[in-house]
Order: structure tokens, then C-alpha cells, then sequence
């Protein structure tokens, strides 16, 4: 019987030839990435039971992103623990303040992430990897604990569902509106401990960007994993991204490979999606939620701070002025650069928006954007559970940066069709 | 005894389990004074040690912080009991060596308050209450395996790493 990209993944991990949905199995890492609320915690853990080592200090990427520049006195000392330890180790690719960013943004843009191979980060959205054609997941403290100090790791393996995406993708609608009509159509717990592997068409027309926002968020369905299999597109990404090691391995499903299920996408007929409080499965077509009132909107995040997230916003902000407060973070320094070498920073500013530093900030309700209690923004993040953004009694709207934009300037929500 | 704090709702997420704001720490007995606040402001000052937290399905969905398993066990809480669970703060659960307990009936039959005992081994929850005896699935033999280790770092230090 044949396998799935996501079972030949972890085969060769495990040293197996082949594997099957269920099968518990010792895995070895190829990367562990480190943030600064998760990995602190591991650290002390390691310490505590006198196992303070790395498996390989060239294989860790760490990278302060959640509370970063420090908020506070707490999240200084989170910064610091992990500050000496990846000093302390000689951890090679450590992203200090000034070059650190959100961390899946981070990681691919700088050539961190490669086919074939087993990813763990603690951060549940490090199933956006997958992307790439990489096993990716993520896990908790004590997971990282013993991922940073062996190098290995248990996982089941996952049985797979398939996602079809058929058709273009129609004029402002977005790879975003797309995982949001998934996650509609199965709900936050469809795709539990299973394997989200997307394939079709549609997906030669979107970017290694476009396709990171739904790897992304495949964990809002309940994922373990998302992956999307290699092709030109992942070999330009790569070609112009992978740094020190450049070689890697490409797997892909096998024709009969064995499928939980079958999706079938017709993208064609996709309208830009909201996904309303406080699920993002919770997603309608924009038609059914406009002219909502906003107090704020975000554009940002791991799911859409990217470039081509950032062009399509001051795309549609160019000459105009937002109604809203509105909070732009660019995810990384190099996007930050680019889009201030691009103008974008001027559209941005003419527009009155706010633009900050590279961080999550808001996104996770941390600082930069707190939402008062009756308040609503919206958002390109990924999660918009009760109070995720801030207060318990605030409300968060996921949607695209076209969408984000659109809203920004009218102060509701917006169709951005109208602005393209 | 153990009495049962019912919240009937699926996708309880780990930001009402443990808001971010009190990421910036990962001192156990600091969380737990915030456990499930956004949820229940009062739940930290009605739990007793060992009383359980019943909830529907996916409980835990959202964010990989184990800061929600160490906020429910720092605030004494004896088991979650849920229709089911999210899977990243399940495995987070036994890799703490924190057992869990998957049972649609136990989450039909046990009502907010009920006094309930537990026997982890035999796979039973008596409701004392009600009188009901509900059987439940044991975690399988390589979770338990972890948490009679007392999680997942005591268990790979036992296998010698
Ligand atoms: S940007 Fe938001 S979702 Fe992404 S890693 Fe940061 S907090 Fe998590």
C-alpha cells in the first residue's frame, strides 16, 4: 500500500520503511525552534533534572518574538533565561533583538526550513512549515525539553485527509479566504491529530507565502500537521532562501496512498470570508457580515505580516485615510526593510496607521493593541477565541489583509472587492 | 471528596484556560491563582484539591502553552474530563505526566456538583451522587507508561538519554 508524504516523512525519521496511521513512533529531529514564552520554561526543566544540553546547537533556531522588545519586568526575565542559554550552548542561528521576528516567518525566510525533514517548535502554529514539503508540528515545554536535549521525539502517526482545491482563485480572494472556508466547512476539531495535506490546481497560482497562511492556521482545524507537496514553486523559494545546508530530500504521496477522507474545494466560486467571534471556523462569506462597526484593525502576524500581505494592504490604503485605529507589523526585519524600501511605510503613515517593530505582540492579546472590554478589531491573525486579543468581552474577526484594509478605511466591515 | 465543576461548552481554548497576559511567568503556583479566569473569574476559589473539571469536546484547543496544564495542576485539580480533547494539550497532559479522562457518557451523566471518586486503574468514575458507575477508557499502555514515570523527561532519563 502506498504512503503519504506525511507517513514517508516520518518513515525516514523513525528509520522505518514504512509506517501507518497509529503507529507510535521515536522520531529524529532535524529542526527545533525556540520562542521566547515556551523554550524559557523547557530550559528550567532541563536544568532542574541536570540534563542541560543541546542534541545540536546548529539544529536550534531561536528567535524572541511573543513579548519582544520586553514588555515588562516578567517577560525581561523570560527574555534573559533564554538570552544565557542560547549563549551558553553557542546556539548557532540565535535571532537577537533587531533581527529576530515572528517566529514562522522567521524560520523559512532565512533558509531554516527544508523538504523531507521533522520540525518541531513550541508553538502550535508550527505546522505553517509544512509548506515546504517538511513535517512540521508543534509542541509543549516539556516536548521542547526533550527535543533540545535528544534530538528525538515520540509521535503517532497521523492519518491524513485530503483537501482538492480547484479553480483560480476569483479577483480579492486570497489563500486566507481559502484555509477560512475550510476551517468552516469541517470546524475547529475536524482535522483533529490528523494530517491536513492540501493539493490541486489552485495551488500552483499561490506564492510559498499564500501558502504558509493556510499551512498556518491548519492547526485551527485540529491538525497535528498541513503539508503541501514540492514543485516549482517550493524549488524557487528554496533556491532563494536555504543558506548554509542546500541539499534535501523530496517525497510525495503515492498514488494510492490511503486518505481518512476527501475535500473538494471549487476556489472559483470563493468569496472574501470572515471568520465571525469567537471561532475561526466561524467563517461567512463577507456578504453576510458587512458593515459591522470596528474599533480596530490588525494587520500582522505569522499568518499575513509577510510582503505580498503588506503590498496588498497599502494597495488598497493608497491615498485614502482609516477610520480606525489601525496597527501594522511588519513579521520580520527583512520585511520591515522591504516595505519601507518599497514606500509601503508612507502609504501606511499617510493613511494614519501605526507601524511597529516585528513582534506578536496584539496578535496573541500580548501588548501593542490590547483590545478594551465591548471592543472589536479586525484582524489577519489566525485565532479569534474568547479574549485572544485582550479583554474576555472583546471580539475578534479574522479575514485577509485586503479584507483588514478595506475595513480599516470605512471603520466596518468591507468587501475589498470594491477597492481593487 | 472530589466534586465535579461542570462547563458544558466544547472548545474550551487555552487562552480561557490561561490568558496570555500571564504568559510573561511560568511559575506553576502563579498561573494557578489565574486558572480558567476568563471562563469563571470564582473557579480558583470554589476548586478544592481533586475536584475535576468536566467539559465538552475539544477541550484545550488553541495555543501549544503547557502554562494550561500547569495552571489546572497547580490549582489541585485532580483530572479534566472532556467529550475530548485538543490534541497538542493532550500530549502536553501526559508529557507532564497529568492524566486526562476521554468520556462522553461521564460528561452526559455528571452534573456541576455531583461528588465523584475516580479509579484510574480499574478505568471507573463513581458519581456518589447520583450513584451512577461510569466506565472509561485507560489511556493507552505508553501514556501511562510516561506518567507512572512522572513525565516524559523522568521517562526518556529512565531509557537513559
Ligand atoms: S504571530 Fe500570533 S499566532 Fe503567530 S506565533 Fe505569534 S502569537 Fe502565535
Amino acid at each position: 500500500m502506498g504512503m503519504t508524504i506525511t507517513e514517508k516523512i516520518l518513515a525516514r525519521a523513525a528509520g522505518e520503511k514504512t509506517v501507518v496511521p497509529g503507529q507510535l513512533v521515536d522520531a529524529k529531529i532535524d529542526v527545533v525552534m525556540c520562542h521566547d514564552v515556551t523554550t524559557p520554561p523547557a530550559i528550567t526543566m532541563l536544568v532542574e533534572k541536570g540534563i542541560d544540553r543541546v542534541f545540536d546547537p546548529n539544529k536550534i533556531v531561536v528567535t524572541p518574538d511573543h513579548f519582544q522588545p520586553a514588555k515588562d519586568i516578567k517577560s525581561a526575565e523570560l527574555h534573559k533565561r533564554l538570552d544565557e542559554w542560547a549563549k551558553r550552548h553557542k546556539i548557532k542561528h540565535y535571532y537577537k533583538l533587531g533581527r529576530a521576528g515572528v517566529c514562522h516567518a522567521i524560520l523559512p525566510e532565512q533558509g531554516h526550513i527544508r523538504p523531507g525533514e521533522v520540525i518541531v517548535g513550541g508553538d502550535s502554529h508550527t505546522c505553517t512549515y509544512g509548506a515546504l514539503a517538511a513535517f512540521s508540528t508543534g509542541i509543549g515545554s516539556t516536548d521542547l525539553a526533550a527535543s533540545i536535549a535528544t534530538g528525538k521525539l515520540w509521535f503517532k502517526v497521523p492519518a491524513s485527509m485530503k483537501f482538492v482545491l480547484n479553480g483560480s482563485l476569483p479577483h480579492g480572494v486570497y489563500s486566507k479566504d481559502v484555509i477560512l472556508a475550510v476551517i468552516g466547512r469541517i470546524g475547529t476539531d475536524g482535522a483533529l491529530y490528523r494530517a491536513m495535506e492540501f493539493v490541486g490546481p489552485t495551488l500552483k497560482e499561490m506564492t510559498m507565502e499564500a501558502r504558509m497562511t493556510m499551512t498556518n492556521m491548519a492547526i485551527e482545524a485540529g491538525a497535528k500537521n498541513g503539508i503541501i507537496g514540492f514543485d516549482a514553486v517550493t524549488k524557487a523559494y528554496l533556491d532563494s532562501h536555504l543558506k548554509d545546508v542546500k541539499d534535501y530530500t523530496v517525497f510525495e504521496s503515492d498514488p494510492d496512498a490511503e486518505y481518512l477522507s476527501t475535500e473538494v474545494f471549487d476556489c472559483s466560486k470563493l468569496e472574501p470570508m470572515v471568520a465571525q467571534p469567537h471561532l475561526p471556523s466561524n467563517a461567512v462569506p463577507i456578504g453576510q457580515c458587512k458593515g459591522k462597526a470596528m474599533d480596530q484593525a490588525y494587520i500582522g502576524s505569522c499568518t499575513n505580516g509577510r510582503i505580498e500581505d503588506l503590498r496588498i494592504a497599502a494597495g488598497i490604503m493608497k491615498g485614502k485615510e482609516v477610520a480606525i485605529r489601525t496597527i501594522v507589523v511588519p513579521a520580520t526585519p527583512e520585511i520591515w526593510k522591504q516595505a519601507k524600501d518599497e514606500g509601503l511605510f508612507d502609504v501606511f503613515y499617510e493613511a494614519g496607521c501605526v507601524i511597529s517593530a516585528p513582534t506578536c505582540g496584539a496578535c496573541l492579546g500580548g501588548f501593542m493593541g490590547i483590545l478594551a472590554a465591548g471592543e472589536k478589531c479586525i484582524s489577519t491573525t489566525n485565532r479569534n477565541f474568547v479574549g485572544r486579543m485582550g479583554s474576555p468581552k472583546s471580539e475578534v474577526y479574522l479575514g485577509s489583509p485586503a479584507t483588514v484594509a478595506a475595513s480599516a478605511v470605512e471603520g466596518k466591515l468591507t468587501d475589498p472587492r470594491k477597492y481593487l | 471528596m472530589a466534586k465535579a465543576h461542570v462547563y458544558k461548552r466544547d472548545h474550551i481554548n487555552t487562552d480561557e484556560i490561561i490568558p496570555a497576559r500571564y504568559l510573561n511567568t511560568d511559575n506553576e503556583a502563579e498561573l494557578a491563582k489565574y486558572c480558567m479566569e476568563d471562563l469563571d473569574k470564582d473557579f480558583v476559589k470554589k476548586a478544592k484539591p481533586g475536584d475535576v473539571i468536566v467539559a465538552g469536546d475539544d477541550f484545550g484547543c488553541g495555543s501549544s502553552r503547557e502554562h494550561a496544564v500547569w495552571a489546572i495542576r497547580g490549582a489541585k485539580v485532580g483530572t479534566v474530563i472532556a467529550r475530548s480533547f485538543a490534541r497538542i494539550f493532550y500530549r502536553n497532559a501526559i508529557d507532564c505526566g497529568f492524566y486526562l479522562i476521554e468520556s462522553a457518557e461521564a460528561v452526559d451523566k455528571i452534573k456541576d456538583g455531583d461528588e465523584v471518586e475516580i479509579d484510574y486503574d480499574a478505568g471507573v468514575i463513581r458519581d456518589k451522587t447520583t450513584k451512577a458507575k461510569i466506565k472509561f477508557m485507560p489511556l493507552p499502555d505508553f501514556a501511562l507508561e510516561i506518567i507512572h514515570d512522572g513525565g516524559l523527561l523522568n521517562h526518556i532519563m529512565k531509557a537513559g538519554i
